[in-house]
């Protein structure tokens, strides 16, 4: 399993000040050899779209705890639309109730992830969703 | 496309591991904990009469005979008008303190109708951006008569102002009021991100509140010193309690540079912890920080008063020590949670509901959670004595080894450069995620257990719980229209008047900025617009990012 080569924003959207989820995997990302960029917090989608394009990354990852992420997830979707660059996949990872899975996935998100999942398993479907 | 949404599972993970049959030999602090430990191994059995110096068995002399622990549940969602709804709720039901959470815009300092509030108003918490909010949540509750906490930091002063203000509404005298603002910003840098402005002027605002609230609200606790938040982003107990001790050393230096006596302001500086399910580091923690801290008080700064030694605080059981996975189990973990709690001799608890991993708790969980502490308080007879475990022979050495490792990482801190530095450059931050990495790959790999999720899962198991909570989706509109409708029937030459005295007096570091705010919540004067006026004064922190 190797992520060498690949490029991943990993972004904290809206007020939301719990960083330890994104700063977990974006160590497990970078030790799995991808090229890391964090966002830091308090990222409009809108600059999380920017900042995708222009470090011209093959993913974004949105990590979200506040409760917002059906709003900030489509939202994020709609402004890669917007930049053209809806070929960038999108992982969400936070405190994502089960029932609004299906929801967030349907809006454009290729995985989510939640707290108590094996980070190699996050890794690992990193990696596949990107191989193929 | 890859299925890894639907609860992936390593060969390692899950029903395929298995369980261990002994119990670990290290606590989760990194202690090595002997088989059985006898007296010679205790440095000092005598810790002397609880209400003493060095207060290790407690800070009074009686424990909780005198008075039981602050029953303080966090709750707040929506509006102002459900919120209020909810806390006579729980009055009834016997709580016997408010614990307001608040929503991010109010915390991070933007009124509901800036941009960036856009999909947060009233979800995590009730939104409220001014007095005319504030005297609807308080509607009907009397604030002479209860103690009110506010989770609160980047905007503790103007709420607190706001709260001052209610006070004034209701007629009550100020020196009345008691509660705790948590006020704790340099652990916001750490860890839980709802700063505002640069390190400096943030420990000015706080070093103002704490001497406002000295002559105005005396029985008031103007900071609850917060070391949970690290520990819930993955610190360990020994570095929660260090960090936390190291930042109230820091809050100290800062008010005695800004004219404070330490005498006096230390009697009302308190704290506020994470209670997770290691149940004996948990009670050797506290012990052990009651200790140092009034160690450190006499040692550094001379302090004599033992009321301005006495270590005071408050605990949150749950956080992330709750689990997803069979979510009941965790009535479980909070009573036990719960009972370290008393053992450690806690000031307040909150007990969390078991959904509270992944929900606002409904109506029905929040009542277990209370039930839980009143089966601790008038069931279990643990209350009855002070310091139950005092003298323990394991109680007294796991005491002494936890003093030894919190003052390591103080001193660590120290070597550093303070605590500032640390947070300027965010080593501290970085450490603080190393740490939970670190924590996380131990689940994985299994060297900790977590019943239900890496051990003894069925593989039909339920994840999920039977009742949901359901945010009412019209509440942020309507919070929208009332705070329209403020700003249409407001006074505006009286907003301005009390925003440009608050600005001028923000470019003066010899003056308090308490009045100033109470002044503008007064006039009506919004969150936004106070916190708006401040940056023109003082900028914003720049958040350094590093992994």
């Amino acid at each position: 399993m190797s992520l060498n080569g690949k490029r991943i924003l990993i972004a904290k959207p809206g007020l939301d000040g719990h960083d330890v989820g994104a700063k977990i995997i974006a160590l497990a990302l970078r030790d799995a050899g991808a090229d890391v960029i964090y966002t830091g917090l308090r990222r409009s989608p809108d600059y999380i779209a920017r900042v995708a394009v222009d470090e011209d990354v093959d993913a974004v990852g949105l990590s979200i705890l506040s409760g917002s992420h059906k709003e900030l997830v489509a939202e994020t979707v709609r402004c890669l639309e917007e930049l053209d660059a809806s070929d960038i996949h999108l992982f969400v990872g936070g405190t994502i109730p089960r029932e609004d899975q299906d929801e967030l996935r349907e809006a454009g998100a290729r995985a989510i992830f939640t707290a108590e999942m094996p980070l190699d398993d996050v890794v690992a479907a990193i990696d596949a969703d990107l191989a193929s | 496309m890859s299925d890894a949404s639907s609860a992936p599972k390593s060969e390692k993970q899950g029903a395929y591991m298995e369980p261990p049959t002994r119990p670990s030999t290290t606590t989760p602090s990194g202690i090595e904990v002997p088989p059985v430990v006898t007296a010679d191994m205790v440095r000092e059995p005598d810790q002397g009469m609880p209400g003493e110096f060095p207060f290790t068995r407690g800070i009074f002399p009686d424990g909780f005979r005198g008075r039981l622990w602050t029953i303080r549940q966090y709750s707040g969602f929506g509006t102002a008008e459900e919120s209020n709804e909810r806390y006579r709720f729980l009055l009834d039901q016997g709580q016997t303190g408010l614990s307001v959470a608040l929503d991010l815009p109010t915390q991070c300092g933007y009124d509901p109708v800036d941009p960036i509030a856009k999909h947060e108003v009233g979800k995590v918490g009730v939104s409220l951006s001014n007095l005319a909010e504030a005297e609807i949540l308080f509607d009907g509750i009397d604030v002479s008569g209860i103690s009110t906490s506010f989770t609160i930091n980047g905007t503790a002063s103007i709420i607190y102002a706001m709260y001052c203000a209610v006070a004034d509404k209701q007629g009550v005298p100020r020196e009345k009021l008691t509660g705790t603002i948590q006020n704790d910003i340099l652990k916001e840098y750490v860890a839980r991100g709802t700063w505002i402005f640069p390190v400096k002027p943030s420990m000015r605002l706080i070093a103002d509140t704490i001497l406002f609230s000295n002559e105005q609200t005396p029985r008031f606790n103007a900071i609850s010193i917060a070391g949970a938040h690290v520990r819930d982003a993955g610190s360990t107990a020994v570095e929660e309690m260090g960090y936390t001790l190291a930042n109230g050393l820091a809050y100290i230096d800062e008010l005695i540079r800004r004219g404070g006596d330490v005498e006096k302001f230390a009697r009302r500086l308190s704290f506020f912890f994470y209670v997770h399910m290691d149940f004996f580091e948990e009670v050797c923690k506290f012990r052990a920080g009651r200790r140092l801290w009034a160690k450190l008080l006499t040692e550094r700064y001379g302090v004599k008063d033992p009321k301005a030694l006495m270590f005071r605080f408050g605990v949150v059981c749950g956080g992330s020590s709750l689990v997803g996975a069979q979510p009941y189990n965790n009535v479980v973990r909070v009573g036990i949670e719960n009972m370290a709690a008393v053992m450690g001799g806690a000031q307040s608890i909150f007990t969390a509901a078991f959904d509270e991993a992944y929900q606002i708790p409904t109506e029905h969980s929040a009542e277990i959670a209370v039930r839980t502490q009143q089966i601790v308080a008038h069931e279990s007879g643990i209350a009855r004595t002070v310091d139950p475990l005092g003298g323990s022979y394991y109680v007294e050495w796991l005491t002494d080894q936890m003093e030894d490792e919190i003052t390591k990482v103080i001193d660590e801190i120290e070597v550093y450069g303070g605590v500032t530095k640390a947070v300027e450059d965010g080593w501290l931050q970085m450490k603080i995620a190393q740490r939970a990495a670190e924590r996380k790959r131990k689940v994985d790999s299994g060297e900790t257990v977590i019943v239900g999720q890496n051990y003894f899962r069925r593989e039909d198991q339920n994840e999920g719980v039977a009742e949901l909570f359901k945010l009412d989706p019209q509440a942020s509109a309507r919070v929208i229209e009332k705070f329209e409708r403020l700003r249409d029937s407001r006074n505006d030459a009286e907003v301005a008047k009390s925003l440009a005295a608050l600005e001028k007096a923000a470019a003066d570091d010899k003056q308090n900025l308490m009045p100033y705010l109470v002044d503008c919540c007064h006039a009506y004067a919004t969150v936004g617009e106070m916190v708006a006026t401040l940056k023109t004064q003082w900028g914003e922190f720049e958040e350094p990012v590093r992994l």
